[in-house]
């Protein structure tokens, strides 16, 4: 920091002092908020309330997945809920299987099913990034509406693949027999679980921070803007685009495992376009390329289906105006409210 | 005599019944300025999109380097010393001036499958980048996203990011288009700093600006290359004058 140039140093004084501040008192009261979450829950007696609490933090997980290939990388994806599926069924029939003691496969190898989480969920984000990669291959060579529509008709693909999967519930889903087993600690206990998924969003968070400040972060964020120039410049875009799309269906697999535990239940819904949809209204409304504005996105989301849903079924009325003026008047989403832009753009 | 840094032998491009180059032939020297001037629709911007490599021509062959690159696409090309500037400015508007050289220093350091250490924090990154900055007169502005430069602004960061990929050959494509007159003649005295850094392929409207800075001049009509030469001899050369000088100069 010794020898920045004038100009330099004078933006990093502008950027952190002034803003920052209240902006961290912010993110402190809502850490806090969320660290106290099970405990006012059981204060006030509404075990619900850490439902939904714990509901929100596993979306916001798959939101923020989403964002780094839609905010940051600029690519949007309509499938994204296929990478939540799979996650989530990956855990469900793993489970399944485990509880009936029947291997899921005996040709050409033995593999047993299995209840262990560090087992389990790795082989979540596996799936779901291999089918990212796959996914990724074609659609990515394509831009605009057609990646759109790629990803959306992979996505269906896939969610009619487990519909037919009758052997799995089908249409009906799958009930998980129990929860995954995480070493020591008792998911089935739904306030450890709450902490066990706020650590992970929080790690997630973490990792993504470091992600989109990287030399491969600045190639994403670089190809978002201007992707001619970046090939110019030599950067070969598909390769770094598609890490950047597997890495996202790794984090999205994630987010379904812990989904499946979260609601003890596997369903194709989950998987669905509808679904796809509300991860980019989570993201948009929060703040599109930022991190913290996707987990305020799935949080005001969640928050308006369940109030607004308590009015009317039609609830979706009243919430797509209000989308529309966020959109038209908060460019940032949410988060742009919160922060000064530069700051939320990090 | 050594063969041609860049040569570009019987180049045809056709879009459908068009040819926009027709059996074009040039080369580029070492260290040299090159500069490639000709009336609209002659087909200059054509043939740097099929040098840098982002149009594939229909036959002929481009060699660069010592090999032939007539298959290569952009990416590649750049990665072996070629780099480019649009005719329309291409930036990333959203990252400062800073920002944008450092990832044209980026470029040439590596793979970027680094995904931990802050690329903004990287000396390695931005010592150079602040250096190119400099070398283009934009050492005041590096800090300032590159989307709100001024427009002749934004042709000086484009130059320090194609220098910054370190080039063997500069592909400039009309880099005072738009500027006033200011504007062009400070563009003018940078590139004639810049000249022996590295050869350069200047495609260029502003006759002033061409004569003064090119080594040699190649005079683009329909695709074709009618005459190659020292700007004097192609001045006085009265086919130039037939086919273009003479509207502009005479």
């Amino acid at each position: 920091m010794a020898e920045l140039p004038a100009g330099a140093a004078q933006t990093a004084r502008r950027s952190v002092i002034p803003r920052l501040a209240p902006a961290r008192l912010a993110l402190l009261l809502a850490a806090l908020a969320l660290l106290a979450v099970p405990i006012l829950a059981q204060l006030l007696d509404q075990p619900f309330y850490l439902r939904f609490a714990t509901r929100v933090l596993v979306m916001a997980l798959a939101a923020i997945s989403l964002d780094l290939i839609l905010g940051y990388g600029g690519m949007v994806s309509f499938g994204h809920a296929a990478f939540l599926g799979i996650g989530a069924y990956v855990t469900g029939i793993l489970a399944v299987h485990a509880a009936n003691a029947e291997p899921l496969l005996l040709w050409p190898v033995v593999l047993p099913g299995s209840d262990n989480a560090f087992i389990v969920w790795p082989l979540a984000m596996a799936a779901a990034a291999l089918a990212a990669l796959v996914i990724g291959l074609v659609s990515l060579r394509s831009s605009g509406v057609h990646f759109i529509m790629i990803t959306l008709a992979f996505a269906q693909m896939l969610y009619f693949f487990f519909i037919a999967l009758q052997k799995y519930g089908g249409e009906d889903g799958l009930q998980m027999p129990a929860r995954s087993r995480f070493g020591a600690f008792d998911l089935g206990d739904k306030r450890v679980f709450y902490y066990l998924v706020l650590a992970l969003l929080m790690a997630a968070l973490g990792f993504c921070h470091r992600l989109v400040r990287s030399r491969f972060g600045m190639v994403i964020r670089g190809c978002r803007q201007n992707e001619r120039r970046m090939r110019a410049l030599g950067f070969p875009t598909f390769r770094y685009r598609l890490c950047c799309f597997v890495i996202a269906g790794a984090l999205a697999g994630l987010a379904g495992a812990l989904l499946a535990n979260s609601q003890d239940y596997v369903s194709p819904a989950d998987m669905s376009w509808q679904r796809s949809g509300e991860l980019i209204v989570m993201v948009v409304l929060g703040g599109m390329g930022t991190l913290l504005g996707p987990i305020l996105g799935a949080a005001a989301y969640l928050l308006l289906e369940l109030v607004l849903g308590g009015w009317t079924e039609h609830w979706a009325i009243i919430f797509g105006p209000l989308l529309i003026l966020l959109v038209l008047f908060a460019r940032r989403g949410l988060w742009g409210l919160v922060a000064r832009p530069e700051a939320a753009g990090g | 005599m050594a063969e041609a840094l860049l040569a570009a032998d019987g180049l045809v491009k056709r879009f459908g019944g068009i040819a926009a180059t027709d059996g074009l032939s040039l080369s580029v020297e070492e260290g040299e300025l090159h500069a490639v001037i000709g009336p609209n629709g002659a087909g200059k911007t054509t043939l740097v999109a099929q040098l840098a490599g982002e149009l594939m021509p229909t036959s002929g062959r481009i060699r660069f380097a010592g090999a032939d690159v007539t298959r290569l696409g952009m990416a590649e090309r750049a990665r072996r010393g070629l780099a480019r500037s649009f005719q329309i400015t291409s930036i990333c508007p959203d990252f400062t001036a800073l920002d944008n050289v450092a990832l044209a220093v980026q470029a040439r350091s590596g793979h970027s499958f680094r995904f931990w250490r802050p690329a903004r924090r990287e000396e390695s990154l931005r010592a150079p980048a602040r250096a190119f900055l400099d070398a283009v007169g934009l050492a005041g502005r590096a800090a300032v996203p590159a989307g709100i430069l001024a427009h002749g602004e934004q042709r000086q960061l484009e130059l320090a990011m194609a220098l910054a990929t370190e080039p063997r050959l500069l592909l400039l494509d009309e880099p005072m288009a738009g500027m006033g007159p200011e504007e062009s003649a400070r563009m003018v005295a940078l590139l004639g700093r810049l000249k022996r850094r590295c050869a350069i392929l200047l495609v260029e409207h502003d006759m002033d600006a061409v004569f003064a800075l090119a080594d040699r001049v190649s005079v683009l009509v329909y695709g074709r290359c009618i005459a190659t030469g020292a700007p004097d001899a192609i001045r006085a050369d009265p086919a130039v004058r037939a086919a273009y000088l003479g509207e502009e100069v005479g």
